[in-house]
């Protein structure tokens, strides 16, 4: 149970349920709601089959990334400070991954797997700049595709999640922009 | 007295479709696709290079939605506007689960980038 759920409940129900739910974790995040979240599982309908492929296609490109991270980390470019910074990121990756993985589960859906190879231009990166371009690049890309997620989920708590996963996309690039010496936040509003 | 009315007139009215796109305007809305798709390579969504006059749903060893598969889309100008402007309502069941681009301006800049990529070189 979680405050999110109060919102369609008479105040007394959304009272008595929150002092039933109040033993439980109660977690900050929207995004570590949802792996728990009962209202999912009662989602049916094309709806959900929507949701499910949605949150497929983010979990792909999740997956997708935190092989890019690898191969970042593992280029032996990347200095000390740049690698941690790197593996924090990828970290950030799994963990969405995780919850996106264990949300579709929620749905009733089947959480699409990891690929054996992904194809990346290795060739092209032979600087740590190189390196820190081609995520910032994803980062960005990232930050589109969620923001192009948020609005077609049937479920709007999905939404919420998206746009948290957003957020936090949207740091990475930041903060990849910054070290490539560019401005870290280049407009007022990300497209 | 008519050069007013028709000042008026072409301020009130939308631009005037252009022909074409501007294709560097169009790389750098591309940029938004780049966490799945890229030109030369399959990632999450697949590759674009090759794209004008495809049938949908065909690069060889890219798993497809069913929906897009069986889309029978050949994508052109035309049929990428359509399915730019709102993926989930041109092809229901689509994969990619993406609001669009609603600008018909911004539309016409990336088909103009996607037209000028080519044939694939792998």
């Amino acid at each position: 149970m979680s405050f999110l759920l109060l919102g369609a409940q008479s105040p007394s129900a959304a009272r008595r349920s929150f002092l039933r739910g109040s033993g439980l974790v109660l977690t900050g995040t929207a995004v570590a709601l949802l792996a728990g979240k009962e209202a999912l599982a009662a989602t049916h309908g094309a709806g959900a089959e929507s949701d499910i492929r949605i949150l497929n296609t983010a979990l792909g490109a999740e997956l997708e990334a935190i092989a890019a991270y690898q191969v970042g980390a593992e280029s032996k470019l990347l200095e000390k400070a740049v690698l941690d910074l790197a593996v924090t990121f990828q970290g950030h990756h799994k963990e969405h991954a995780d919850v996106l993985a264990k949300t579709i589960a929620k749905l009733g859906g089947k959480a699409v797997a990891a690929k054996a190879k992904y194809d990346f231009p290795v060739a092209s990166l032979k600087t740590q700049a190189d390196v820190l371009r081609f995520a910032a690049q994803l980062e960005k890309g990232a930050v589109s595709a969620y923001l192009g997620a948020v609005p077609v989920f049937g479920n709007r708590d999905l939404s919420k999640a998206a746009a948290s996963i957003l957020g936090d996309e949207a740091m990475h690039w930041a903060v990849l922009r910054n070290a490539l010496g560019e401005a870290p936040v280049p407009g007022a509003f990300v497209a | 007295m008519r050069l007013r009315i028709l000042a008026a007139l072409a301020l009130a009215l939308p631009p005037a479709a252009s022909a074409a796109g501007d294709a560097a305007r169009g790389s750098q809305i591309y940029e938004r696709c780049a966490a799945c798709h890229s030109i030369e390579r399959d990632h999450t969504g697949p590759r674009h290079c090759g794209l004008f006059g495809r049938k949908a749903g065909t690069v060889a060893g890219f798993e497809y939605s069913a929906a897009m598969k069986h889309s029978g889309i050949v994508w052109n100008a035309k049929t990428l506007d359509r399915f730019l402007a709102n993926p989930l309502k041109a092809v229901p069941g689509t994969a990619m689960g993406y609001a669009g681009v609603p600008d018909a301006a911004e539309r016409r800049d990336l088909i103009a980038y996607l037209a000028k990529a080519g044939a694939c070189t792998k």
